[in-house]
């Protein structure tokens, strides 16, 4: 890949339902400290593509997943990896900001206290930065203890993106993390993503292909389950090379 | 809609207000705050202290320990297996056999348990009896709000490196901490209004039950044994009786929606 050291190397990856396949044969790589975006019409399997960079796909809903994912050159789903130890890797936002039912301190603290933080010092401190870099200090700062579901959808989302940065992973999932958002606040996201991909990799599932050219570095364009084309997003986006791509970039499939 | 509400709230007045004007005539504070002295059961002095406080120790005890198993049990067919979990069906469907048994059935089955373990009639027999009573209530009444949990919830957990422990108890517990008061709130009041199942369980005793190992009184059966006497008086004080407990009864319930108000602030919906 030119110009771009890998992050994630995903391999052969299949995901059945059944005897429906879900995606199919996929060789990926994903640049480090880049902006990936995953594009593709809905129903293709992005988000399962998302959700299996994560293993928060569940094999007891009939998902059956093989091939490999390379983080950091371990296979995600060797049997001996532990799944926490993943997952702690990988923040995640999803469509609906999900804030957990505690406080909007408790929140972002979540992370660190299940991963052995205790002393209330740090605590306060690791969640004021976190908060920062999510952006969301200043309008928060005088009310940490009030419950995280009073805030609006637009803060709601940011708190998620402090709280799972706050699990200092190295790489940041979004499921279309913009969708339920007001513009306003869909571009404070995308201001922020862009901020952070000096330090984190940044793998982004969307339908609206203005924000994909807004924000991504890599595109992968994803239909019925396979990549169809992927690269740096310049040369997608003005020189595609697949019918396909082609078709979905001028609106002819959606 | 005006049929089903008439119907409803007609039959809570007709039953409280029966209760309370059969019984006001005995309703005094000696009824509540003594214990039967010597031919209470003739219309003589006393009270039900004995039964109030063994009701409420049987019932909370009883609660108590069917909370301890539900839980766990509840969290595990809801974080642990599929959602499609053959297992976790087959609990379920137990669960509502067991609810439909009758009060009787779990009294005859404890008292055998007892005799099996060499138990005498006592408050600790009579909690495990009540307890195996609740069990199924409680933990079909919790499973109802648990199962209604988003999924993207739980992901968000697991998401932050959070395991299948964790997640139950940080996250789905405090999601539906008010359902799961509402449950052992229910389950509390179908305890301390049970009268078959203690019968041969837990006994009845003039005196407040100072250990789990002497038998204990409780109103349900207080009311009974007062209704079976000849004496008005006697049976007037069965109504009495009957409105201490409906009034603890609904007293539990107003202080559970206090509390589900205020454990609900953090309620995500």
């Amino acid at each position: 890949m030119e110009g771009f050291r890998t992050h994630i190397s995903i391999q052969n990856l299949n995901v059945n339902h059944g005897s429906r396949r879900i995606l199919k044969d996929i060789t990926l790589d994903i640049p480090d400290r880049r902006i990936t975006v995953i594009v593709g019409p809905s129903g293709c399997g992005k988000t399962t593509l998302l959700k299996s960079l994560n293993r928060l796909l569940d094999p007891s809903e009939g998902l059956r997943v093989h091939g490999r994912i390379l983080v950091d050159g371990e296979n995600i789903y060797s049997p001996d990896v532990e799944v926490t130890h993943i997952r702690r890797k990988m923040g995640l936002l999803s469509q609906k900001p999900q804030v957990l039912p505690m406080s909007i301190f408790d929140n972002v603290a979540f992370a660190p206290r299940i991963h052995g933080l205790r002393e209330k010092k740090t605590l306060a401190r690791t969640v004021e930065h976190y908060l920062k870099l999510a952006g969301l200090w200043e309008e928060v700062k005088d009310r940490l203890a009030t419950p995280a579901s009073e805030l609006s959808v637009g803060q709601q989302q940011r708190l998620c993106l402090a709280r799972g940065l706050a699990a200092e992973p190295g790489i940041i999932l979004g499921d279309e993390p913009t969708s339920a958002l007001d513009p306003q606040s869909s571009k404070h996201v995308e201001q922020r993503l862009i901020d952070l991909k000096s330090d984190y990799t940044v793998v982004v599932v969307t339908h609206i292909l203005r924000q994909a050219k807004r924000i991504a570095d890599y595109i992968v364009f994803l239909y019925l389950g396979e990549v169809v084309e992927h690269g740096p997003a310049e040369k997608v986006f003005e020189r595609p090379r697949d019918p396909r791509t082609r078709a979905y970039l001028t609106g002819e499939i959606s | 809609m005006g049929l089903a509400l008439f119907l409803v709230v007609g039959c809570l007045v007709f039953i409280v207000g029966t209760i309370v004007w059969k019984g006001l005539p005995a309703l005094k504070l000696s009824m509540i705050f003594q214990t039967p002295k010597g031919g209470f059961y003739l219309g003589k002095e006393g009270g039900i202290l004995n039964a109030i406080l063994g009701s409420l120790a049987l019932a909370g005890g009883a609660t108590l320990l069917a909370l301890l198993v539900s839980l766990p049990i509840v969290l595990y067919l809801n974080v642990y297996t599929g959602r499609r979990s053959r297992t976790a069906g087959f609990i379920r469907f137990s669960f509502d056999v067991l609810w439909g048994v009758p009060s009787i059935v779990y009294g005859a089955f404890g008292f055998l348990l007892m005799v099996f373990i060499g138990l005498r009639t006592s408050l600790l027999a009579g909690i495990l009896t009540v307890a195996l009573l609740e069990l199924p209530i409680m933990s079909r009444a919790m499973d109802e709000v648990v199962r209604l949990v988003p999924r993207d919830l739980t992901d968000a957990a697991y998401s932050l490196g959070a395991t299948r422990l964790e997640t139950a108890f940080r996250v789905v517990v405090r999601q539906t901490l008010p359902g799961i008061l509402t449950a052992v709130l229910i389950a509390f009041g179908r305890g301390i209004g049970d009268a078959a199942s203690v019968l041969f369980t837990a006994g009845f005793t003039d005196r407040v039950p100072t250990s789990l190992l002497q038998p204990a009184a409780t109103l349900p059966l207080a009311i009974f044994f007062q209704l079976g006497t000849p004496f008005a008086e006697v049976r007037e004080r069965a109504y009495a009786s009957a409105a201490v407990l409906t009034v603890l009864i609904l007293a539990i319930s107003l202080i559970s929606r206090a509390a589900v108000r205020k454990y609900s602030r953090h309620t995500i919906r």
